[in-house]
């Protein structure tokens, strides 16, 4: 795990260890409201204190409840979610890769101008633009499709950012020459030299834009009516507003369940990209 | 981001020195060209209509569309809601910024420090807060800050008073910093830690010959290497705070007086636009504030990489 | 390799071009007012039935709960006919889409569940269809009075009453009863019921208000007032008239004296609220019955209804919420969409809809013994839908709302929320509401007074 630190292995501290885990804990405090009211009914989770269990356990009850609620609708809307998950997180990844690579490796006309572009362009609230990209999008017939989720996906501005500042940290320009003069085209460069030193800026970019498309609200919100093409965010919304209105009927523990098992597979994705930060060194390479 | 200007190839391979070599030449473009197009269609595209629509006036009712060139822009920076909006956002960002950052710096160097128990337990549970989706956000802090049934409560009853109120419009700012902060120090921390990650094992080698101690090589090494992730870091912060709107309306449906309609300018564009149908005026209190925005956070970046170097 | 890079610059080029293109299209469909992109809308009655016997296609955006079950019933009774029913979100969700969806020109459904106080916002811009064309005046007499105006605007008939909102008094009989509580006939007493019952337990209040519109445009329209008037392009409004002087007159000494709970309705808390004693009544609609018992089960058997006080102990009530469903003029059937809502609201659709909790807008169903005698087991076995239909048969006439109202409902906590904040008089939130409304109503094209 720290391989890489000095020959003298430091000694684990435990008054830093301590100090953590008081951050820890505050840390803690609202995710442990949310796992113990998936154990509570939607009674109990009205009748019972949040920091502590309800009269009964009904954690194994709630996940089978959300899972077939409304014949099952949660796993479509978890199937739509991991697709424009993978599609777009992961096309996001590979678009801010390349042009961050591109941007901090080569140096052409226009280089400061997109930056300035592109900052410029994040800067102005998204809020605001929802809707001339809904007329947009409706003129060009992608409303309600899956399209309108992925292709504003595809753009990660911060993924940009990041991948540009690893770019020229991470990459000497020596590797690339040697790969060139040794008769290798621009993109093979990329993809033999380049990818395995920004593996780091890669997996961390990755994990951003896995997490926000995940957690995509707002937009398909406003681009979606189908109920069968929503994302989990947007169909847990629907659920919990159930609560309000006539004939109400509120299912605030299938909300807490199913934002629990949302939860769960980025948790997955986190175990099981965490190992590429450990590569991705040039230690060794430049000479 | 610092250009170096070497022309020459290098004669064989593994050069010394750690000049950056760039060409100069269009290849670039092969790279960069995917995303932008992407880019020109999502982000571009929809910003020049919402400057087409800032010049016009459109009656929702009677009247049609309008001509009005600029006094749109005339009005919103005579407007007292976006001011009092901007301003709350400003004071937001100057205190949560730095809270929120040194906190993630902190954590990522005490991970990244090989000094911790569990380092990889801590590094996922304080990167967590941001994985948790929006929906149970109103419930989950709707029981934290609950001054009648929920943990303020609870703490109130335990302290014999009624002084903790997260809810009451003085509070209401520190309960929303507290939100996003907790949110996002995992986000910043993971930046940081993975911008460590990639600091090559000779500089610790090198710096423990010369006998640098734990904070020495902190100091001189771990810190200069964060620089360029510092800086990202710090405008994607400042554009966050510009933008603020998830956490105070996540917060709007508990304090439905406290937190206004325009309590911060992005939520101010959004009501416009969809609770009034005033798309014209909303664009254009989104590019007023996207200039803002732009403005500081280029200033940033000019600081920050001018001292990189 | 130059060729490689020139080629990705073609491409750019022409991502460029075509986003380009999109801007000019979206400028060019967008900037448009009205999406009338549907079929022409004159019928006639016969074209309705005709309609039904064809068959055909139609999307239907509702958010009640008994939506489905109406849809698979109506779908087993006309096997000709697919309704599509999709839940796009739930009040202001769901309207957001659909004026979007209306700005655009496509992706409107073809029928839409639409609340009264929403009903003028979508029809006077001409997005919705009149249906006198479809002779559909004629179901008047099937309607009370106040749900039959209420479907109006202008001259125009723009749905058919789903369901109705009058308002009685749900009051907490054991809190009362703990507290020698009589039930208050006028608001002089409920405001008495209010002090006393503070003073006995300070951790309990007669109701909570945080400030909401609906409930407030209600009270005024119990108390006589007539804030808003229309009259096609003028627009009158006084939120200082006497019946909003007469509310804010007596609601004042319970804001200001501390006497209402400021915990916003329709939350967790204020679930636990109405189970624990914590809230001890509640004015609202009709409808209430059916949310209680499936979100307030720690208040089963302790709750009772009465009818809602008043000024002068004369019977007088107002309604608070209820929908009707509407054709949108982007449909391209708007003859099957018409029949649609008429078996939703006027034929078999009603049975499944009561079922499931909703309170009648249709006087047969308000007079059939076996609705109005149903003894109530979550109310400690009253009958409860005596009072509710008696209530229905006095709601005061003459209200009309806002041509604007979900707007104006959207600011209420800007303007008079700062009232209810410092504990200070409500009538100068109203003028401070008022003001805006003013300004916001003159932006959109109408004259506005006031």
């Amino acid at each position: 795990m720290s391989a890489l630190t000095s020959p003298l292995r430091p000694k684990r501290s435990k008054l830093l260890t301590g100090v953590m885990v008081l951050y820890l804990l505050y840390t803690i405090v609202p995710l442990a409201w949310l796992l113990l009211s998936t154990t509570k009914t939607q009674d109990d989770l009205l009748s019972t204190p949040g920091l502590w269990f309800g009269k009964s356990f009904a954690f194994f009850s709630n996940i089978k409840d959300t899972l077939t609620y409304n014949d099952g609708i949660f796993l479509r809307w978890l199937g739509n979610t991991v697709l424009y998950v993978v599609v777009g997180a992961g096309g996001a990844t590979l678009l801010a890769t390349a042009a961050g690579y591109g941007l901090a490796k080569y140096k052409f006309a226009g280089r400061r101008a997109v930056f300035a572009v592109l900052l410029g362009a994040v800067a102005v609230p998204g809020t605001a633009l929802a809707v001339p990209t809904f007329l947009m999008f409706s003129n060009l017939g992608l409303t309600n499709t899956v399209w309108a989720i992925i292709i504003p996906s595809l753009v990660s501005p911060f993924g940009l950012y990041l991948m540009w500042v690893y770019a020229t940290d991470a990459v000497p320009g020596e590797l690339l020459e040697a790969a060139r003069i040794d008769g290798a085209g621009e993109v093979r460069v990329f993809f033999t030299v380049a990818l395995r030193l920004l593996a780091p800026g890669i997996v961390t970019t990755l994990l951003f834009a896995m997490v926000s498309t995940w957690n995509n609200y707002f937009l398909p919100l406003i681009m979606l009516s189908k109920p069968n093409l929503y994302p989990l965010t947007v169909g847990l919304t629907q659920w919990s507003n159930q609560a309000t209105g006539v004939g109400a009927r509120p299912i605030y523990n299938l909300v807490v369940t199913g934002s629990l098992l949302t939860i769960v597979p980025l948790v997955v994705a986190f175990l099981l990209l965490q190992r590429f930060w450990q590569s991705g060194l040039s230690a060794g390479s430049v000479k | 981001m610092a250009e170096s200007v070497a022309h020459q190839h290098v004669a064989r391979a593994g050069a010394t020195g750690r000049r950056r070599r760039v060409f100069k030449d269009g290849k670039g473009w092969l790279f960069v060209g995917p995303f932008l197009a992407v880019f020109a269609l999502t982000f571009l595209a929809p910003i020049g209509y919402a400057i087409y629509l800032s010049l016009y006036r459109n009656q929702a009712f009677f009247g049609g569309t309008v001509f009005v060139g600029l006094d749109n822009y005339t009005q919103a920076l005579q407007d007292p809601k976006f001011w009092e909006a901007f301003a709350r956002v400003a004071v937001f960002l100057v205190v949560q910024v730095p809270v929120m950052l040194v906190l993630a710096l902190l954590a990522a160097l005490a991970i990244d420090s090989a000094r911790l128990h569990a380092a990889g337990f801590f590094r996922i549970v304080i990167f967590l807060p941001y994985a948790v989706p929006g929906v149970v956000a109103v419930l989950m802090w709707g029981y934290i800050y609950g001054d009648n049934f929920g943990l303020a409560a609870n703490l109130n009853d335990l302290l014999g008073t009624t002084a903790i109120q997260p809810l009451s419009s003085s509070w209401m700012l520190p309960s929303i910093a507290n939100i996003v902060t907790w949110e996002f120090v995992g986000y910043n921390m993971l930046i940081f830690y993975s911008a460590l990650r990639t600091v090559p094992g000779e500089l610790y080698e090198a710096a423990a010959i010369d006998g640098a101690g734990t904070f020495r090589t902190i100091l001189a090494v771990k810190l200069p290497a964060l620089r360029g992730a510092i800086v990202i870091a710090t405008i994607f912060s400042i554009i966050g705070s510009f933008q603020l709107f998830n956490e105070p309306n996540i917060l709007r449906t508990l304090a439905p007086n406290v937190i206004t309609t325009y309590y911060t300018p992005n939520m101010y564009a959004y009501n416009l636009s969809f609770a009034g149908q005033q798309f014209n005026y909303s664009a254009t209190i989104a590019i007023v504030m996207g200039v803002i925005t732009a403005v500081i956070a280029y200033v940033v970046q000019l600081r920050g990489s001018r001292e990189a170097l | 390799m130059k060729s490689q890079w020139r080629r990705v610059r073609q491409l750019v080029v022409a991502g460029t071009a075509l986003t380009a293109l999109a801007v000019v299209a979206a400028c060019g469909g967008g900037s448009s007012n009205d999406s009338a992109s549907g079929g022409t809308t004159t019928g006639s009655a016969d074209a309705v039935d005709a309609a039904l016997k064809a068959g055909g296609e139609i999307t239907y955006w509702s958010w009640t709960p008994s939506a489905q079950a109406q849809v698979t019933a109506f779908m087993k009774q006309y096997p000709n006919v697919k309704v599509n029913y999709v839940n796009a979100g739930t009040g202001n969700d769901h309207y957001t889409k659909l004026q979007n969806a209306i700005k655009a020109g496509s992706g409107a459904p073809d029928v839409a569940q639409i609340e009264y106080q929403a009903l003028p916002q979508f029809a006077l811009p001409g997005s919705l269809v009149d249906l006198n064309q479809f002779g559909f005046s004629q179901y008047e007499s099937a309607y009370t009075a106040s749900t039959w105006g209420a479907v109006h605007a202008g001259s125009g008939l723009f749905g058919l009453p789903q369901d109705s909102g009058p308002m009685a008094l749900f009051y907490n009989k054991e809190v009362f009863d703990k507290y020698g509580i009589a039930v208050p006939k006028t608001w002089d007493e409920y405001v008495a019921a209010a002090k006393k019952l503070h003073a006995a337990n300070p951790k309990s209040y007669i109701t909570n208000d945080s400030g909401d519109a609906g409930f407030t445009t209600s009270m005024i329209w119990q108390a006589g007032g007539q804030p808003f008037k229309t009259d096609g392009k003028n627009v009158t409004i006084n939120l200082q008239d006497d019946g909003s002087k007469k509310w804010t007159g007596m609601w004042n000494q319970l804001v200001q004296g501390g006497l209402v709970s400021n915990i916003p309705g329709w939350t967790d808390e204020w679930f636990k609220a109405l189970g624990d004693g914590t809230i001890a009544t509640l004015p609202t609609g009709a409808w209430m019955p059916g949310v209680m018992e499936s979100s307030v089960k720690a208040g089963a058997g302790k709750w009772a209804v009465a009818p809602m006080p008043t000024y002068d102990g004369q019977p007088a009530t107002a309604e608070n919420g209820g929908s009707t469903e509407s054709v949108i003029k982007q449909s391209k059937n708007p003859a099957l969409a018409a029949a649609f809502v008429r078996w939703l609201n006027h034929d078999e659709g009603v049975k499944p809809f009561l079922a499931s909790g909703g309170f009648p807008a249709t006087t047969a169903d308000l007079k059939d013994p076996a609705f109005v005698d149903k003894a109530s087991a979550y109310f400690g076995g009253q009958k409860i839908n005596q009072v509710l239909t008696s209530a229905a048969g006095q709601v005061v006439k003459g209200w009309s709302y806002l041509p604007y109202e979900l707007y104006a409902n959207s600011i209420y906590g800007d303007t008079v929320g700062k009232a209810y904040q410092s504990k200070s008089d409500l009538n100068a939130g109203l003028t401070a509401w008022q003001e805006a409304l003013v300004k916001y109503g003159n932006e959109q094209g109408f004259q506005v007074n006031g």
